[in-house]
């Protein structure tokens, strides 16, 4: 197979893995004020259950967009500066959520601390929307001219379509971090969680399916990615069914399921192509014309073969010690630091409304 | 105003302020481990007690330098799409390896290290700070490959065909002599930056403690509470900031001569050289007419650039003028003398206000000799805390002078700045994002800053309680967000 092919599987892999990572993060993040009270320890349980591994799931990202940049230059060239706005948005957002994360529980003050949850809702909430509708874009095309300079507006990013991407993604990572919520907090956390989720399933269910649907009919690749849109839709019904079921390990796996079939469909929908041109079919970027040569094809191909099981292994193995369930005793802690007594004291006053 | 002006400016304002973070984060990551590694050893309390201070303070730190670190990576298709269509080839290879080998390594092993006290046995744990700490370092080494390629291409043609460079050689351009020696003076200098701001915050908690007591006599305190652990800090400050002090103004001069060689126009401009010399004198002070093209105010130390630059008192060192000249016959007309007030100054300021931080660390070593000699006057604990901000803008200046004297070229000989810039990108857009990431950094710099300095007035015993008598097995405190 041709390498430039073998690296657009690659980098479909990443944004992939990026989506099924970071998705239930963001989710967390989403759903974390719908967890607790102002300044409670459940809100502290939701993101302690994400605090060990979101930074590692955004490198991801950081890696996709590397891997663009040295297989596809023209690709990462025209997409980055086509997508200006919300991309910049995007990232303002990730820093404020990475910030927060780190600074929210740095001083007892509950002024504070509910701040720093605002910048975590809008800084996961945000991304989660406007990358679907970054996504949806590259699948319909954009105005681009004969030397591959997207001249397509803001406003042209917002078409239905890609508002509906936006939809999709953003309900289904809450989704996906509902369960993962219910998976891996136990408490009121995990009632809370399970609740939401199946909320959240009747928005994510219609509106994940509506956009395969829109996608296979208007772009999909027909028989190729046929399969891939029903797998993605069965395992989301399969998701929610196991949810209210409380089989959470297998609802879990079938959102994973879901959102790695969903963007599998979005690449395998876009190849051979990587950004089309509505202004003129001939003017787009395909997988052909925009790559790397075949040498700097070949460096990177060696590097992802040696590197990337070592880094599958270690990201993985950080899971597994990380397994355990987070409680409100995991967070306080046994051990009782000056903050600790102080901030549980506080959360115990006044109890928890039932979930 | 154009788009390019205020695309420079973005690229400026986000870069530097990154780069406030990065040295901390590669020299305290390295600090932390080794304090962590003396604990493990010795099981020492003061130890455990210091390894939580310093890293608490560190990954204060570390979360800025993260979450700046992303917008680089965009920042290149978003701002300069046609710089990186051009280069990708070879310059997004160097980011590629540096997003897996190294970001992996560190956000891993961050988590692992922050939520693992409990969880981890002690070396396994120990082993997580020493990994972020490899990661850091492989990560400066790939991008700055990358940033020395910009000056120094090697490794690649330039296709006739498609008009981009391509990679034809990655050994060339990972063992390029600019890439290695630009690591050693980067990451020295980012050591000398996390020993000084050890230094900083141990002459703060000496000077504020002994401000604070009866005797009101700066150094001869009773024993204090943290007195034993911020006086070994400080030493190791100290230690630490000479060390890779020296290996700075090394590596600098080795900056120097590579400059004469593949960067003749950057030298000449920060010595204010209109045109070339042999014996070539060491300008101390100039005020130029950029307008005339030549000094009528100079005062120079004679022969001394051209051994700086050539390792020969009589060496050549080319001049502006002349380079000027000679590069209009060869790349077509233009203008190709960077802005020669800003190299000029900004390359004095950091060898300046670096030498201070040295200088800081060469006395302090002196003043606190042998087991319990301390300094009693209250100018050297404001002259440590001052050179921990004299450290970062020295980073800075080193880096404007780099950045500022390359121009007008993004890839030098090959690519224009002015060529390298996103077309379909208009100068309202520019100036939307660059007006949302000052004010967004502004804010978040006063906030990190005041998190610093509440942890620093807290002190160790803060997060790590001091030892009752009878006890001998130290608690670890809990860590979660």
């Amino acid at each position: 197979m041709d390498l430039a092919v073998i690296w657009f599987i690659a980098i479909a892999v990443l944004w992939t893995g990026y989506f099924v990572l970071e998705g239930f993060d963001f989710g967390v993040g989403t759903l974390m004020p719908f967890m607790g009270r102002r300044d409670s320890v459940d809100r502290r349980v939701a993101i302690n259950s994400i605090g060990p591994v979101w930074d590692a799931n955004e490198v991801w990202l950081i890696t996709a967009i590397g891997a663009m940049f040295a297989a596809f230059p023209a690709w990462y060239a025209s997409t980055l500066s086509g997508f200006y706005a919300p991309l910049f948005l995007i990232l303002i957002a990730l820093i404020l959520r990475g910030v927060a994360f780190e600074y929210r529980g740095k001083r007892d003050d509950s002024t504070w601390r509910a701040r720093w949850d605002m910048a975590i809702f809008v800084g996961s909430t945000v991304p989660a929307f406007l990358w679907g509708v970054v996504f949806a874009n590259l699948l319909r095309g954009v105005a681009m001219n004969a030397d591959h300079i997207v001249t397509a507006s803001v406003m042209d990013l917002f078409t239905p379509y890609a508002l509906f991407g936006g939809v999709a993604t953003l309900s289904l990572f809450t989704l996906h971090g509902a369960i993962f919520l219910t998976l891996k907090t136990d408490g009121p956390v995990r009632v809370r969680a399970r609740r939401a989720a199946l909320w959240t399933a009747c928005v994510a269910v219609p509106s994940t399916v509506l956009f395969l649907a829109w996608t296979q009919y208007a772009y999909g690749g027909g028989a190729r990615t046929l399969p891939l849109v029903l797998i993605a839709a069965a395992a989301l019904v399969g998701g929610v069914a196991a949810a209210w079921r409380h089989r959470e390990g297998w609802s879990f796996t079938c959102t994973a399921v879901t959102i790695l079939a969903m963007f599998a469909a979005v690449f395998a929908s876009l190849f051979p192509d990587v950004l089309p041109s509505t202004t003129d079919p001939a003017f787009g970027l395909t997988v052909a014309n925009a790559s790397s040569a075949e040498y700097t094809l070949t460096v990177m191909t060696w590097v992802a073969v040696v590197f990337l099981p070592l880094v599958l292994l270690y990201q993985g193995w950080s899971y597994w010690v990380f397994r355990r369930r987070v409680t409100g005793e995991t967070v306080t802690g046994e051990t009782v630091t000056r903050e600790g007594p102080a901030r549980s004291e506080g959360d115990h006053r006044r109890p928890e409304p039932a979930a | 105003m154009e788009a390019l002006e205020l695309a420079r400016w973005q690229f400026g304002v986000t870069t530097i302020y990154h780069f406030l973070f990065v040295p901390l984060t590669i020299g305290l990551s390295f600090i932390v481990a080794v304090l962590q590694t003396l604990w493990h050893r010795t099981g020492r309390h003061e130890y455990l007690q210091a390894t939580q201070f310093f890293g608490k303070l560190f990954l204060i730190n570390f979360a800025m330098g993260v979450v700046t670190g992303i917008v680089q990576e965009f920042q290149f298709g978003m701002n300069w799409s046609e710089y990186s269509r051009f280069v990708g080839d070879v310059f997004g290879a160097p980011l590629a390896m540096e997003a897996l080998l190294a970001f992996f390594l560190e956000s891993t092993f961050i988590g692992l290290w922050i939520f693992g006290w409990h969880r981890l046995p002690r070396a396994v744990h120990l082993a997580c700070i020493w990994l972020v700490a490899i990661g850091t370092n492989l990560s400066a080494y790939f991008i700055l490959a990358a940033n020395a390629w910009m000056r120094h291409p090697v490794g690649y043609t330039v296709n006739e065909e498609t008009g981009r460079a391509e990679l034809t050689d990655i050994w060339a351009v990972l063992s390029n002599d600019q890439a290695w020696s630009t690591y050693l003076h980067t990451v020295s200098a980012a050591f000398v930056t996390a020993g000084l701001f050890v230094v900083a915050v141990s002459a703060y908690k000496l000077w504020r403690n002994s401000h604070h007591n009866d005797t009101g006599v700066v150094g001869v305190t009773p024993p204090e509470r943290d007195f034993a652990l911020f006086r070994g800090a400080l030493k190791v400050g100290l230690v630490f900031t000479l060390a890779a002090g020296m290996l700075t103004v090394f590596s600098g001069d080795h900056q120097a001569k590579l400059a004469a060689e593949y960067e003749p126009m950057k030298l000449a401009a920060a010595e204010a050289l209109w045109d070339t010399e042999e014996g070539a004198a060491f300008s101390a002070l100039a005020v130029g007419d950029t307008e005339e093209r030549y000094n009528p105010v100079d005062i120079t130390v004679p022969h001394v650039l051209s051994f700086l630059a050539t390792g020969e008192f009589d060496g050549q060192v080319h001049g502006m003028n002349n380079l000027q000249e000679a590069y209009e016959e060869y790349y077509g007309p233009g203008d190709y003398i960077p802005n020669v007030f800003v190299v000029y100054w900004s390359f004095r300021l950091m060898m300046g206000l670096g030498g201070f931080g040295i200088a800081v660390a060469a006395l302090g070593l002196y003043l606190t000799r042998g087991k319990e000699r301390m300094p009693t006057g209250r100018w050297f604990y404001h002259g440590a805390m001052l050179a921990l901000p004299a450290a970062l803008a020295a980073n800075i200046f080193g880096w404007v002078l780099t950045e500022m004297g390359r121009q007008p070229w993004t890839v030098h000989g090959e690519l224009l700045t002015a060529a390298s810039v996103s077309p379909g990108v208009s100068l309202n857009t520019v100036a939307m994002s660059l007006a949302g990431f000052t004010a967004v950094y502004g804010v978040l710099f006063v906030i990190e800053v005041g998190l610093l300095l509440k942890y620093i007035k807290a002190g160790p015993s803060h997060l790590v309680p001091d030892l009752e008598k009878d006890e001998d097995e130290s608690e670890i405190p809990h860590f979660s967000y």
